[in-house]
């Protein structure tokens, strides 16, 4: 019985792996050598391609502009999340179920239909091609889901610890700052996680968003596609690449991922 | 939960108030703008009231891209749903197996939209793919680039290979919420396994699937860089969902005043799923309870 669950676990794991294994197997071998020859593992492994990726700068500072926008978008999100999530998990205030709803429906907005509005706003304020564009217009979505997401965490803290606190003659930021946020370090990691995540797999704003100085690595992949026809090999390094933070930052907060999804808010 | 009555808890939703409101409400109300009117240049507009709107209900190609969509988000509910609490079912519960599997079937989902697409790009290509290959190789002739059925296909495996990971893992958190004592209850009992899924299981899992079935929807309504990057829209129209035939008109041909009304139409569409979406999940929330 077990054996057999086993089975089809580990061939549904193949099957998973088999796309991202065969993109490896391009990564490692030329262009011509790809075109010509069709083989199920690499014959003759080149470095080659990534070689490429790492010492010309308009492929990886594609990277570093992407780490940036991230980084920025998700302290902006944790930071004005965090007070806003408390608020709904302690009040009730006028108009609290109105704007919990209003919220959630940036979280469901479909990003094509901000596309030209967010590149006139930005354009006026002069902030069209800065990581800080990029970071703003990720906030669509991620403050909704970071209120969310936290929400759910601190909804599960006794209230009876806040009121000890004000008790014991707390103020309100210290309070806040010494003893609630440790309380709930894992639900902030869990938020950390998903708003890294839709911001690092978000391509369509952060392509119009930008032109050189702030272009992330998705958009680079994309257009020196275009223009140097196919070389298959370059593009499946770079994606490879581009799946390396994913996995380290998935693999950093395995432990607290399944209790994030157990609240369902993700 | 009792809550305290306190209207100053609205300075703590200030500042997401007043971020979210830069970034959703000025670009809607631009939207709604542009609905309106003509624009011909800088400067040069005038207003033509609901037409944009009669133009763009009317619009057979939006109507086709709308059939499309649903009948796509439909099929990717119907396969990802039982396929995702089939595989949460056979993940190992606890020990450095279970870790390891949440890490390797999470990880499709922190690859970038785009690079999803040039995974498969790669993979389904008749010359270079494995896939593709392989399929050719069986004797029927597949080419994702020139047959509709094909391109619809490969976007649908595509769809189900990079989101079913999502449906696992959250039926996977519903599944470990479940108490150990109920398990052996049912054993006890002699249930047989099905019976346990069928009265234990499954109805614990009724919260956390109904996220994940709305989640499900809601995204894979919105699927935009995946297809694009892919087909391109293509062979035809075959797969131009909603949101690429939204760009194509809006950044493509830069019809700025159809594509906002269609923007609103297509923005109205989710919203009334968000609030379906929302009571389904205020209802799962206290039936819990």
């Amino acid at each position: 019985m077990i054996k057999k669950r086993h089975i089809g676990l580990l061939f549904y794991l193949f099957l998973l792996f088999l796309p991202i294994y065969w993109m490896l197997n391009m990564s490692l071998r030329t262009n011509a050598d790809i075109m010509a020859n069709f083989s199920l593992i690499p014959t003759s492994i080149t470095f080659e391609n990534y070689l490429k990726i790492f010492t010309d700068a308009t492929w990886y500072s594609g990277y570093i502009n992407s780490i940036i926008y991230v980084t920025i978008n998700t302290a902006i999100s944790l930071g004005t999340a965090l007070p806003a999530a408390y608020a709904f998990s302690r009040y009730t205030f006028i108009g609290d179920k109105h704007v919990f709803f209003w919220l959630l429906t940036n979280r469901m907005a479909p990003a094509a239909v901000f596309l030209l509005p967010f590149f006139q706003l930005y354009s006026t304020f002069n902030l069209i091609d800065t990581h800080i564009a990029v970071a703003l217009s990720h906030c669509l979505f991620n403050v909704p889901l970071a209120v969310w997401i936290l929400e759910g965490f601190m909804s599960g803290v006794p209230r009876e610890i806040d009121e000890t606190a004000f008790i014991d003659g707390y103020s309100f930021p210290r309070f806040f700052i010494r003893v609630f946020i440790p309380l709930i370090r894992a639900g902030i990691g869990v938020t950390a996680f998903f708003c890294f995540m839709f911001s690092w797999v978000e391509l369509l704003l952060a392509r119009t968003l930008t032109t050189t100085a702030a272009k992330p690595i998705a958009a680079t992949m994309t257009r020196t596609v275009s223009a140097t026809g196919l070389d298959w090999g370059l593009l499946a390094a770079a994606g490879i690449l581009t799946i390396v933070p994913g996995a380290l930052v998935i693999y950093f907060v395995r432990n607290h991922l399944a209790k994030g999804f157990a609240l369902g808010r993700v | 939960m009792n809550k305290w009555q306190d209207n100053k808890a609205w300075f703590l939703v200030l500042p997401v108030f007043i971020i979210v409101a830069f970034s959703a409400v000025i670009p809607l109300m631009t939207v709604v703008n542009y609905s309106v009117q003509d624009i011909f240049g800088p400067g040069q507009r005038i207003f033509v009231g609901t037409e944009w709107f009669k133009d763009v209900l009317q619009d057979p190609r939006l109507h086709d891209a709308l059939i499309r969509q649903l009948t796509f988000s439909c099929l990717v509910l119907l396969i990802e749903m039982p396929l995702g609490v089939i595989i949460a079912l056979t993940m190992p519960k606890k020990g450095w197996t279970a870790s390891a599997t949440l890490v390797l079937i999470a990880l499709p989902l922190l690859i970038p939209w785009n690079v999803i697409g040039t995974i498969w790009l790669i993979f389904a290509r008749p010359d270079i793919g494995l896939l593709g290959a392989a399929i050719n190789g069986l004797g029927y002739s597949f080419d994702y680039t020139a047959t509709p059925m094909n391109a619809w296909g490969t976007v649908l495996l595509m769809e189900v290979w990079h989101w079913t990971p999502l449906v696992a893992l959250l039926a996977y958190a519903g599944l470990r919420s479940i108490p150990e004592a109920y398990y052996q209850a049912a054993k006890i009992d002699g249930a047989s396994s099905w019976a346990i899924f069928k009265y234990i299981q499954l109805p614990k899992m009724r919260g956390v699937l109904t996220i994940a079935l709305l989640l499900r929807f809601m995204d894979s309504f919105l699927i935009y860089a995946e297809p694009f990057v892919l087909t391109g829209g293509g062979p035809g129209n075959s797969t131009t969902f909603l949101s690429v035939y939204l760009v194509k008109l809006a950044v493509g041909q830069f019809d700025l005043g159809p594509a906002a009304a269609f923007s609103l139409v297509y923005f109205l569409i989710v919203l009334l799923f968000c609030w379906l979406f929302y009571n389904a999940l205020q209802a799962a929330d206290s039936g819990d309870k």
